[in-house]
This record gives structure tokens, C-alpha cells and sequence, in this order.
């Protein structure tokens, strides 16, 4: 554990440490800012407006913006950079185990992509005192919405960690977690066309926005959970098979 | 493991890459407490040995033991006796040294209290005290090279493993480097690998010669230095006419053949080859007394290992070892 916990470190220390780190901060609370104008908008104008969570999370697409274009950044450095520079070696040579590096690279990731998020908590806590109307943003809806965040967020967080041990390239493994983050949002859309059969109903559950509206409602359906864990899990999986597949190159 | 066991086992190892095969079928032993060199030019297969010995990569075929544990079924065991600096020294530069070393030695497995006790040290025996506070991007080549050499030490590893250590340092960066490696060599086991020659001599108890994957010499640097300079040429300057030194050379039973060339001055430069590897010296000595000659230079010259290598690798491409 005390090894685990230091190499979370280092990679919290790496994102911290580099400039990208803070336009990642700066893109996520610029993005939000909009879509908070927009609520403030929406606010005004509606007689019955609903909550908070909802407009933003559920019906807007500055989530998914955000959501798409940072968990490319977050995790491209992982393994890419390591293996451009040469560090890898030293510490593939270290007595730690293939999962531990992938699952600390990954929770290093997890939770600075939770901590991009952290001052919008602040942000809409803040606007629900100003609005002194609380329905429009109760705590449990506040609750689903930070499990969909974490959620939907390690889900994407799972393909940019994969893509990143693709090649060393960060560029490259951006663009492929790019490609993999807005491929499975679109899959999303696919479900109106085909609703009632049972292809419908599999891109139902496949549905990340359909998940998201859920847990903006306050909903923690156990489906979604299992699902965004089995798919983290499974490219994760992947990334221990590239990283052990590679040794015997 | 007992101390009769050997550091390094390498027996038979070879390691193919898709259309090249970069090590071929090497076996060597290196006891405990040597300093051994890894000697070749770029390509030789080095590296690649050096990472199948470190556990980074497996071999295509062959067996690996460090302290008596296989690379490839022991990995974790191995990992732990060997302190391994990569080539071109990879480090976290948006770090601190001691942050830096402290890392390290926490994933080497050492506690909290251990790996400040052993940073301290290495710091100390690295000579790192006056940077330890600083980035390490920011910091010289050369301290950039103690800082991997004080990671590779710091879980107190028998054996150290070190990928051309002294690449791109300045002369001056290079004598401390090297100064640092030859301290090394008095408490563990080392092995490096170079394609300067010099280094080798200054540094190491032993010689590997690598070229093409293949081991063309294993031996004592003095060993191999003997073994190709038996022809015990004698070089002298002396002042005289050629047809001089010929006539009081040429027909001299010692001497099996002499060769004159003009040098500098009125000084002739005779390069006499003994019949039997005898000591020429004294001999063309008492000549020159006896013609009253005048001598700038008396030697036998030293084949260099850089010699050696040219003679030995221009073997090896010959066909055979």
C-alpha cells in the first residue's frame, strides 16, 4: 500500500507540477463559468426553472465538453511521457507489479480530474444561496451528481490511461483517447432511432448522457455503476496487457 | 545466498527483435566485489544485456541469475539486489533531488524512516548536500549523473548496473564521475558499460568485449594488454645516419626485424621487433653508447585497449572469436 500510495503521489506531484495541469484546471472552470451563465440565464427567464443539476448536467453539453476534451489531457502524460523519457525503464526495474503502476497512474488521474471539478461544488453551493429557492438544488441531487462526475469521469479517465500506454506520443494518445471519449458519447444518440427493440434498449444502457440524467436527478442506478466500473476495469486490463505485451517486444 | 555464489550468471542468453538479433548467445560470470566493463561499440548488444539483466525485458532464450535468483521466475528478488541506471539517465526532472530520492527508494521498498536514513547517505556519498533542494532540470549534467548513480545505491543493491555512465560529461564532470564509480567498486559489484575505452581502464578490474551481440574477450584489462602486445617492439630515437643504425642493427641475433623511418631533427626513429619476445632495451642501449649516439626516446610501446578492441573486433568480423 505505502508503495501505491507514493507513486498516486508522484502522479498527482507530475500533474501539479506541469503547466498542462493548471490549463486543464483553467479549461474545466472556464467551461463551467459558461454554462453557469447560461443557468443564470435560464433562471431568469423561466417561471418554474428546473433544478440546477439538471440544466446543467442533463440537458446542456458543456459537461461533456469539458468531460471530452480533459480526460484526454489529464491522462496522455501517464505512460506516453514516461516512455519518451526514458523513466519508465527505471521504474519498470523498481520491485512494484504492472497493477500497481496502471492502478496508481489511474487513481493519480481519478482524482486530479475530481479536483478540477472541486470549485464548481463552491460555485453552486453559492448560487443556491443566491437564488433562495433550495428546490432548485437539493443535497441529494448535489450527491448524484458528483458519483455521475466520478463515474462518467473514470470511465473516460480508463480509455485516456489505455491510450497512453498505445504509444509515446502524448499527441497521440490525446487524439486516440479523443477519438474513444467522443465515440462513446455519440453511441448516446444512437438510442432514438431504434427505441422499443432490443438493440434500443442496449443503447440504453450503453447511453453515458441517459446515465448522467439520472444521476442529475438524484438517481444512482446500480446499472450505471456496474457498468461505468466493468468498463474502467476493462481498459485497464488492456493497458496491464499492452504494458506486459511490450516487455517481450 | 551464500557469498560463493556467483553476482552475475549468464548462460547461453540470446535476444532476438524481429530481424536482428542483438545478443547471441552470450555466457559470462562476474564474482562478487568486481568492477567489470561492458566494452563495444554503439549497437554491440549492451543494452539489451543490461536490461535482460536488470528484469526490463526477457530474453529470447537462456538463463540470467542474479545472486542466484532467475530474471525471469524471480523478478521482485532481483530487482531488489540490483541498483540499475538506465542509458542516458531518466529521471523526474520537475522534481527535487531529495523528493526525487526519496521516491525511489520508497518504491525500492525501503519505510519512511530507512529511505531518509539512506537518502541522507547517498546525498552525502554522491556529493549531492548543495543540491539537494534543487530541481533536478535545473540542475549540470554532471550532478544530473550523481543524482542517478546515488538512486541506483540508495536501497544498498550488491550489484549496480550502469549504462554508459559517463556519457556527455565535460573532462572535468568526468573525473568525478568516474572517481565515484571506482568508490563504488570497494563495497558492491559493479558492471558498466562503455564504448571509451579509457574509461575502462581507469575503472575496471575486468574487461567484456561485446561486438555484434557476441563476447570476442573476457579477461583482466592487464591480461589482454599482454596478450596482444607479446610482439615486444622497442621504439628509439637516435641520432644518426640510417645507413648507421642499419649496419649495427641488422645483423643482430636478437633482432628479428627493423624498420627506420626520418623523424624531427637529425633523428632517425628505429622500431626494433625482438626474435623471442626478449626485452630489446638494454641492447639498443649499448649500441647507442657504443656509436656514441645521441637518444631522445627509448620505449616499448603499450597497445592500448583501444588497439585491442580494433584488433579484436576487426577479428570478429573476420567469422570467428
Amino acid at each position: 500500500m505505502g508503495v501505491f500510495l507514493t507513486l498516486v503521489r508522484r502522479e498527482l506531484g507530475a500533474a501539479f507540477n506541469s503547466l498542462i495541469g493548471y490549463v486543464v484546471v483553467a479549461i474545466t472552470q472556464l467551461l463551467a463559468g459558461f454554462g453557469l451563465m447560461g443557468i443564470v440565464q435560464r433562471l431568469n427567464s423561466d417561471r418554474t426553472p428546473s433544478p440546477i443539476p439538471e440544466i446543467f448536467f442533463a440537458d446542456g453539453i458543456v459537461f461533456w465538453l469539458i468531460l471530452i476534451l480533459t480526460t484526454p489531457v489529464i491522462t496522455m502524460r501517464t505512460f506516453a511521457s514516461e516512455r519518451a523519457l526514458g523513466t519508465y525503464e527505471a521504474l519498470m526495474t523498481t520491485p512494484v507489479g504492472e497493477w500497481q503502476v496502471v492502478l496508481a497512474k489511474y487513481a493519480g488521474a481519478l482524482v486530479f480530474f475530481l479536483l478540477s471539478w472541486a470549485p464548481l461544488v463552491g460555485v453552486l453551493v453559492l448560487l443556491r444561496q443566491l437564488t433562495q429557492q433550495p428546490q432548485l438544488l437539493d443535497p441529494w441531487g448535489m450527491c448524484g451528481v458528483l458519483t455521475g462526475i466520478a463515474c462518467i469521469g473514470s470511465t473516460f479517465l480508463s480509455i485516456g490511461v489505455f491510450a497512453s500506454s498505445l504509444t509515446r506520443s502524448q499527441i497521440i494518445a490525446a487524439m486516440t483517447s479523443l477519438l474513444l471519449g467522443i465515440g462513446l458519447w455519440t453511441l448516446s444518440f444512437s438510442q432514438t432511432d431504434t427505441t422499443g427493440d432490443r438493440l434500443g434498449r442496449l443503447m440504453d444502457h450503453l447511453s453515458v448522457t441517459r446515465h448522467m440524467q439520472d444521476f442529475a436527478r438524484g438517481v444512482v442506478d446500480g446499472r450505471a455503476l456496474v457498468f461505468h466500473f466493468s468498463v474502467s476495469l476493462f481498459f485497464l486490463f488492456l493497458t496491464q496487457r499492452v504494458i506486459e505485451m511490450r516487455r517481450w517486444r | 545466498m551464500s557469498d560463493a555464489t556467483p553476482m552475475i550468471e549468464v548462460h547461453d542468453l540470446t535476444k532476438r527483435y524481429p530481424g536482428r538479433t542483438a545478443v547471441d548467445g552470450i555466457s559470462f560470470t562476474v564474482g562478487r566485489g568486481e568492477v567489470v566493463g561492458f566494452l563495444g561499440p554503439n549497437g554491440a548488444g549492451k543494452s539489451t544485456t543490461m536490461r535482460i539483466l536488470s528484469s526490463f525485458m526477457p530474453a529470447t532464450s537462456g538463463t540470467v541469475r542474479i545472486a542466484g535468483f532467475d530474471v525471469f521466475h524471480q523478478p521482485d528478488e532481483v530487482r531488489r539486489r540490483i541498483g540499475y541506471m538506465p542509458e542516458n539517465n531518466p529521471l523526474h526532472v520537475d522534481m527535487r533531488v531529495r523528493d526525487y530520492l526519496k521516491f525511489r527508494a520508497r518504491l525500492k521498498g525501503l519505510g519512511i524512516g530507512r529511505s531518509r536514513q539512506r537518502v541522507d547517505r547517498v546525498i552525502e556519498q554522491c556529493g549531492l548536500r548543495d543540491v539537494e533542494r534543487r530541481i533536478i532540470g535545473q540542475l549540470s549534467k554532471g550532478y544530473r549523473q550523481r543524482v542517478g548513480l546515488a538512486d541506483a545505491l540508495v536501497h544498498e543493491p550488491d550489484l549496480i548496473i550502469l549504462d554508459e555512465p559517463t556519457i556527455g560529461l565535460d573532462p572535468h564532470q568526468l573525473r568525478s564521475v568516474r572517481a565515484l564509480i571506482k568508490e563504488l567498486g570497494r563495497a558492491h559489484t559493479v558492471l558498466l558499460s562503455t564504448h571509451i575505452l579509457s574509461e575502462v581502464e581507469v575503472t575496471c578490474s575486468r574487461v567484456l568485449v561485446l561486438h555484434q551481440g557476441r563476447i570476442l574477450a573476457a579477461d583482466r584489462v592487464e591480461d589482454l594488454e599482454s596478450r596482444f602486445s607479446q610482439d615486444g617492439r622497442v621504439v628509439a630515437e637516435i641520432a644518426a645516419t640510417p645507413e648507421a643504425l642499419r649496419e649495427a642493427f641488422r645483423d643482430l641475433p636478437e633482432v628479428a626485424r627493423l624498420e627506420i623511418q626520418a623523424a624531427a631533427g637529425d633523428f632517425q626513429r628505429v622500431a626494433l621487433t625482438p626474435r623471442a619476445g626478449e626485452d630489446l632495451r638494454p641492447l639498443v642501449f649499448e649500441q647507442v653508447r657504443q656509436h656514441d649516439w645521441a637518444l631522445r626516446e627509448l620505449t616499448r610501446p603499450r597497445l592500448s585497449l583501444e588497439d585491442i578492441f580494433i584488433q579484436l573486433t576487426q577479428r570478429g568480423k573476420g567469422g570467428g572469436n
